[in-house]
Formats: C-alpha cells, structure tokens, sequence
C-alpha cells in the first residue's frame, strides 16, 4: 500500500530525529502505588529498583493516603464504577452536586462545574465566555491546556511578558475597545515554580474593568495558609472571578478538574462548554474520593503544613551545600544547571543513587537553563529529603558542578 | 455580475450542503447557518470555496456565522476584498 | 470583583435566551449506581423515583458489573489510586502497559496508547500525524471532539456529506496535490446509530492512496461477532490506520480512551500529542478495572450477544407497535417524532411512565428532525424492554403518531 510506506517512512524519520536530538521520551514503569517510595523498571526488563520518587505533582501524598483510598472503595460500592454518560443526560449524581458545592465553598467561589480533567476545563471556559468582540490577554508562560483552550476561542489574543505587569497594563490600554477582556494567568508556574503577583495583577483587572481567571493547578490544596490556594497566599479571595483547576494534582491524583466562580458564568458553561457537553462525566469513584481529600483539608492543615516545612527545608539544604535554585517557597524547586547535557547525566546518576528525578532542558525550558525540576510531597520524611541531598551532593561533585 | 456570482454561490451551497432529494429552498436571503443547512464546520469549506473561487484571503475576524448567513451577507463580506 | 456589570447582564441575558428557546439543559440527579434500574431526583427537590434507563452509553451493562467493581478494588490496593503525574514523568505504571496491550491485541492493531478520554484522543492525533501541506476530509457529521481535534491541527479541512461515498472520492479527487489524505470518520454516529460504510472507505483510500481514521467510540466492545468494532462489523480489520475510542462508554463508563493502530503513529502521539505529554495519566484505579473488562469480553460474546438479541427486539416491537423508528442494527434506536415540543412532551410523559430517556432536537439534529434516542444495553432484561414499549404505546397513542409516518407528524405538529 503505497500510502502506507510513505507514511511510515515520515514517521519514523520523525521519531529518529526525536532520538538524535535527546528528545525521545522513555517511559519508566511503575510497579507500585505512587508515594515517597517506588518501585521502578528502567530500562525495560532490567531488575526493579527501589526509588524515592521526586517528580510527582502528589503534593499532598494523598494519591495512595488510606483515607482516600477507603473513600474510592465507598464510592464504588455505592455509587458504581462508572457512568457511561456526559453529564446532562444521565451522568449527575447527587455526588457530582456534592463536589462541586464543596470545592466552591473551599476556593470561596459561587459555584463550580466538573469536568474531566483541568486540560479539559481549559479547554471549554474560554470558547464558551466570549468571542470575537473580546480579548484575552495571557501570561506567555501559561500551561499548554490554556494555550489550547484559546486557540479554540475566537476572541482576539494578547500575550505579555511573564510576569511582566508593565507589559499587561500595556495591553488591558491597547484592548479599551473591546467588548471584554480576560486576563489569564497560571497561580503557580510549574517550572519555576514561582507565583503569579495576584494583587497586581487583581488592582489592574479592576482598574482597567477586565475579568481575571486563574489556573490554580500547581496550588489547590497547599498554597496559602489553609492551603485554598494562590488567592489565599496573595490575600485576594473574592478578587478573583475564575479559578480553573485539577484534582489531578494534590487533590488526589487520579481525575479531574473544574471550573470555579460567580455562578452565571458556571451556568453558562453548563449549557454552551463543549467538553462538558460531549464528554463522560466524572466517574463516581473520582468523585468521593476528591470529596474526601477536600474534606481532609478542611479539617486541617497538617498536610499542607508539613508539606510547607518540607519544601522550606529541602530549599535550604539543597542551597547550603552549593546548588543554584531559583527563589521561593513552593514544593516545585527548580535545581538550575544550565547545559541540557549535564541536566541528562545528572538525572541518570541520580537514578543510580536511588533519586527519581527529571531534567528539564530545550524547548521545554529557554536555551541556558536546563534545569532538574525537584517536587517536594507531603509523603515525604525527613529521610527521603537527606538521602535526596546527600545525592546530589555525591553526583554533583563526581560531575563537577559542587567543588 | 452580482446575478452570475449569486447563483454561483447559491449552487455551491446546495450541491455542497443539501441531499440530492432535498426539497430544501436556497434564495439569496435564505438563512445558511442560523437555520442549519451550513453548520459552523462547513462553513470553513464554504469559506476556502470563496478565497479560491476569487483568489482572495478572508481573515478570521470577518470569517463569522453573521457574515456567512445569507449569499447576499456573503456577497456584502466578499465586495471587501474583490471587486464584484 | 473586577469585571464589568455588563459581563454580568450579558451573560445573564444569555442564559434567558437559552431558556426562551427551549433549549436550556437541566440536570437530573441520579442517586445509584448506573444500571437498567435508577434512583431519579428530578426536579431538584422532588420525591426520588425509580425508572429505567434507556440513554447511557452503558451498552454492555459493565458500569456497575460486579466483576469490574471487584477488579478496581483490587486496583485501589495494589496500585493506588492516582499518579499525579503525566505518563512520561513518573506516570506509567506496569499495568498501563499491559493495557495498551490488551487493547492492541482485542483490536488487532499494532500498538496502543492511552489518554484521558477518547476526547483528548481525537484532540491530540491530528495535530502529531498531519500538517499544511495534508488534507483531512471528513464525514460532516463527525463527533464535536474531531471536529475541535481538526481546529488544532494545520492541514487543509474538507468535509464530505455523511455517509456519501460520491463525495467523498470528489474530495479525494480534489486534494490529489497534498501531500498525506486521511479519511475520518466515527464509526458509528451518536443521533442517528448509522454505521459508516468502512468496507467503501478503505477501497477508497486504497485507490488514492489516504489514510483512515476511525473514531469507535460507539462500537469498541459490541459491534461486530467479537465485539472489536466497525472494523470488524464491516470485514476490515487490520485496514484502518487510527482508531481512536473510549473506555468511558460500553467498557466500563469510567474513563479513558485511547489511539489504537499503525505503531508509528501511536508512538508519534507518545512523543509529541499534547494531551499525552500535558495531561495527567489514566489512574490506577481505572486501568486495573479496564483490563478486567477486556478480559471478559474477550472470552467470551455472551454479553454483547444479549445487547443484540435485545437491540433486535426491542426494534422489531417499537416497529410493530406503530412507533417510526430509523431502520439499523445498532443498539442506538432514534424514536423519530420530527417536531422539538412534541419530543421533549413525549420524554416527560415517558419519565412518569417510569422511562427514562431524553429528546434531541435542533441544533443538536437538524430542524424538523426531533426524537428520542433510545439507547439499549445488555444490562435490560425482557420485562425492561416490554415496559418501555408498553410505556412508547401509551404515551405515542396519547399523541397520535402510531402508525403514522413523518408528514403527517408534521401536519399535526409543525416543525
């Protein structure tokens, strides 16, 4: 079949170069449950290691906390397995109202609405809000799910420098003509790990009259005091009208995501929002398990807490025996290196060492920076984090970046 | 001229979007997207029919569900980048 | 808050638009386990009511099937619940793996990949496999998650009218110049439960040398002796270059989907689909539970036979009790009642017979072209069935439409 030899030969041109530039990707199996301690197979068919996992969004350990997992198990056996329906057909169950009262109540919002993942929230919320008579104007670093959310929306699109709220303002001045303008940013970047200027960002939404949406992705459940998120931190709750996040992340890690905020917003999602209109709704053992993780939340702040003094404490250890990181507090600490070559070795020797981690390098990141991003979790202890530095201690200085 | 270009249209339209046996009416005033015979996927097809049939390019702006309802919104869009 | 009191009333005004057209979606609160027998609040705040379900996608009955609840019990022990993670970090267990193989060998395909859903599929394939100078030419009335998956993808979009094979070569005859053609297609459409003609479309793309795109979502685990699909319903296993399909609709109901076919391109949507690389990984508790049900339907037909017989059935006594059902074989049973009022009248009157099922109308289906979609499941048993004719009997005398065909619906009704 002619087709099909020209295809195949495009294509696997195409993987090639993948593997000449470095950029072919490995999957590492796991054959245990996610936590502090896994149990990995790299490469394929060699013996299973066991590893301390460093590289999970699991900031809260709850992917395999018992509570959670008692939860998923409750659920399934009163609620089922799965629905096999979108949501406004016969895919709503008491549960799925449940969740989305709760995680409204916690982020301080009006209303919420599900959907399968954060990716897919992104997705819907900009295309069914607004149209060619208005503007977004977004962070250039925001996530890969907003960038796609808004190629599918046809309001027109603004980006500014990262950051960089001289550059907003410019384009809130440049977009007075439009219907709406919504400024959008991630709270949490997730490969700096650096946080958004909410205040800012909220007194020049109200100074210009734009509406301002979050992606509180990388934050929900840990940042801020009570762990309600980047909103919280910035003490701007009830500035924000938006908020779009997952609970793929701390809140459990399996599925999910939503959109949070005033409630005609929601309402209108609910009738125009595509993936919410063609897509299953969320199973039902997502939903108790994520009602449980946000009730576990709220009854306490020992998880975020500890998770707070674990990143305090790993960014200290990490800067005092020499490495370069950015500054911050969050449980996302970029360890900087620079050369991409040096990010691959480092994370393989680190391996060796019994220290998951993953480099990051070109396109991912900006030519200069490769960097290992580390990512602290509640499931950690105080042993896991010594091991992890005396790792890098040990590999740093066999590759020559610590004296 | 106008005439010519309407039918032109108005033929696209119904060998494009309608069945065989569809006793479906197309006039110049006919409402294309907001009644359903053009929905907004094949309203890309009608668009890329346009910018080849008259070499021109429509950007994305103007390409919308209101500027394509009618042949004649359409002839209206059209006269922006052509002369007719 | 900082947006305007114009967002406000715009939106709200919205909202009464939507109403005023009959159009506004209000949900109904289920309080068990989906299975042919639900608990149903509806409106909110009213007494709950057990009815029957005939509109999930619950097609072989395994949403709640005690086999798969077992088997994600197990998968909550063993692998946890979550990975918080996209696959290539740390998001792969040993058991995604065996999925994917799983899925390749019930497919008889070449390799497998998993996403999120079968959304994410279908918005993620397009964009890895074609660029400019490639042409996608599409039936018209393909599921809204290709058409957004073509939005992001840069090849050049036609569209061909639904099932017209005519048409479809004029469009390959058209786009001869471009570089790589794929043809795309849903397996089976969701108004209708029409099956799309593979056989032609691959002796098509064989003549013009395309590539076939299948999305399945509505055939993986039933259509066809073995329940593979409409690749294997149509006698074209191994033809088809791309599958993609659900675990969220007969396997299972929970989640997931996949891109099944020619392994270089499922290994280009590893490396590069952007919902692969910047979505979170199927959980745990899912996969164990995934691999449970291929397993049952790979040993054995008996549940997807019993969808048929039962699909059989309930066709041949709707037809006969004088309701206009679209001919097909397909448990998706469209009951035509043409004008939007009528169909939604007509759920309402089903809801307090006890049935369950929902209208369509514009624009969902074009204008004029109302039902209710039936959707019937190997989890119904004869006395299900019987019920719901009885109640179609009942409430279709009430309107006077048994027996008669679509104008004198009309004449009676408008459009």
């Amino acid at each position: 079949m002619a087709v099909h030899e020209r295809v195949r030969e495009y294509y696997e041109k195409e993987l090639i170069e993948l593997r000449y530039a470095d950029l072919f990707k490995e999957e590492r199996v796991i054959h245990s449950p996610q936590g502090a301690d896994i149990t990995v197979e790299y490469p394929q068919n060699s013996n299973l290691s066991e590893v301390i996992n460093f590289c999970a969004n699991n900031y809260l350990g709850l992917s395999f906390h018992p509570e959670v997992l008692a939860a998923a198990k409750a659920a399934l056996d009163e609620r089922g397995f799965g629905m096999s329906s979108v949501r406004f057909i016969c895919g709503t169950q008491d549960r799925h109202k449940e969740l989305e009262r709760k995680i409204s109540e916690f982020l301080g919002l009006e209303d919420a609405i599900l959907y399968s993942s954060c990716f897919d929230a992104n997705g819907g919320v900009f295309e069914a809000l607004l149209n060619e008579e208005d503007a977004l104007i977004s962070d250039e670093l925001n996530h890969a799910s907003i960038i796609d959310g808004i190629r599918l929306c046809k309001a027109e699109r603004h980006r500014y420098k990262h950051g960089d709220m001289r550059d907003l303002e410019h384009h809130l001045k440049e977009t007075q003509n439009k219907r709406f303008r919504m400024i959008v940013t991630d709270g949490v970047f997730s490969m700096d790990g650096d946080v958004a200027k909410l205040e800012d960002i909220c007194n020049l939404a109200e100074e210009y009259d734009a509406i301002l949406l979050v992606d509180d992705s990388h934050a929900t459940g840990f940042v801020g005091k009570t762990g309600r998120g980047t909103h919280e931190h910035h003490d701007v709750m009830g500035r924000v009208d938006i908020i779009t996040t997952t609970f793929g992340k701390a809140l459990g890690g399996a599925a999910g995501g939503c959109v949070v905020g005033e409630k005609v917003f929601i309402d209108v999602l609910r009738q125009r929002s595509r993936p919410y209109l063609f897509s299953n709704t969320l199973s039902p053992v997502v939903v108790g398990a994520t009602i449980k993780a946000i009730d576990l939340l709220r009854e306490s702040t020992a998880l975020r807490d500890k998770l707070d003094q674990n990143a305090r404490y790993f960014r200290q250890r990490i800067r005092d025996v020499g490495f370069e990181i950015k500054d911050g507090f969050h449980p996302i600490v970029p360890i900087m290196l620079h050369d991409a070559g040096l990010v691959q070795a480092m994370a393989r020797d680190l391996y060796a060492e019994g220290i998951y981690v993953v480099g990051f390098f070109y396109p991912v990141v900006p030519r200069g920076t490769a960097r290992i991003r580390v990512q602290i979790s509640a499931a950690h202890e105080r042993h896991h984090i010594d091991k992890a530095v005396d790792a890098f201690v040990k590999v740093g200085k066999k590759l020559g970046v610590l004296k | 001229m106008s005439e010519d270009i309407k039918k032109l249209i108005i033929d696209y339209v119904k060998k494009e979007y309608l069945d065989e046996d569809s006793d479906q009416v197309v006039t110049e005033e006919t409402k294309l997207i907001s009644s359903g015979i053009v929905d907004s996927f094949s309203m890309v097809s009608l668009k890329m029919f346009l910018e080849k049939k008259f070499q021109i390019k429509i950007p994305d702006e103007k390409a919308t569900p209101e500027a394509f309802d009618s042949v004649n919104s359409i002839i209206t869009l059209l006269k922006e980048f052509t002369p007719l | 808050m900082a947006y305007a009191e114009k967002a406000q009333r715009h939106y709200s005004s919205e909202l009464t638009n939507i109403r005023g057209a009959g159009l506004f979606k209000e949900e109904r609160f289920i309080k068990t386990p989906q299975k042919a027998n639900i608990r149903v609040e509806y409106p909110a705040g009213a007494p709950n009511q057990d009815v029957l379900n005939f509109c999930a996608n619950n097609y072989l009955g395994l949403s709640s099937h005690p086999d798969v609840v077992a088997a994600a019990h197990k998968g909550l022990d063993t692998h946890g619940y979550g990975m918080s993670s996209v696959r290539f970090i740390c998001g792969t267990q040993d058991i995604h793996r065996e999925l994917e193989k799983k899925l390749s060998e019930f497919l008889e395909t070449e390799d497998t990949v998993l996403f999120p859903s079968c959304m994410e599929a279908n918005a993620g394939l397009f964009e890895v496999t074609l660029d400019k100078d490639d042409a996608m030419i599409a039936d018209r009335l393909v599921h809204a998650s290709i058409v957004d998956g073509m939005r992001l993808c840069k090849a050049q979009l036609y569209n061909y009218k639904h099932l017209n094979m005519e048409h479809l070569e004029e469009k390959l005859q058209e786009t001869q110049s471009c570089r790589f053609r794929m043809i795309i297609t849903d397996g089976v459409f969701s108004m209708d439960g029409d099956i799309a003609p593979l056989e032609k479309i691959c002796d098509l793309a064989e003549k013009y040398d395309a590539l076939v795109m299948v999305d399945d979502s509505h055939s993986t685990g039933f259509l066809g002796k073995r329940g593979k699909g409409t690749h294997e319903h149509c006698g074209v296993l191994g033809r088809i270059d791309a599958i993609t399909t659900t675990l969220g609709k007969a396997l299972g109901g929970a989640a997931g989907g996949c891109v099944s076919g020619r392994k270089e391109i499922v290994e280009l949507c590893r490396q590069r689909a952007r919902p692969y690389l910047f979505s979170n990984t199927v959980p745990p508790v899912v996969i164990a539970a995934s691999i449970r049900v291929i397993d049952l339907i790979s040993s054995s037909t008996d549940r997807r036979n019993k969808l048929e017989e039962n699909t059989k059935y309930f066709r041949e006594k709707m037809t006969q009790a004088g309701l206009d059902i679209r001919p097909g074989v397909h448990p998706i049973v469209p009951v035509m009642l043409y004008n939007a009022k009528l169909a939604q009248d007509v759920a309402k009157d089903l809801y307090q017979e006890g049935i369950y099922a929902v209208g369509f109308f514009f624009p969902v289906v074009p204008q004029g072209q109302a039902r209710i979609r039936i959707q019937i499941s190997a989890d119904h048993e004869r006395e299900h069935l019987d019920k719901a004719i009885a109640a179609f009997a009942k409430v279709g005398a009430k309107y006077n439409i048994l027996g008669k065909k679509k104008d004198e619906v009309i004449a009676m009704y408008g459009m």
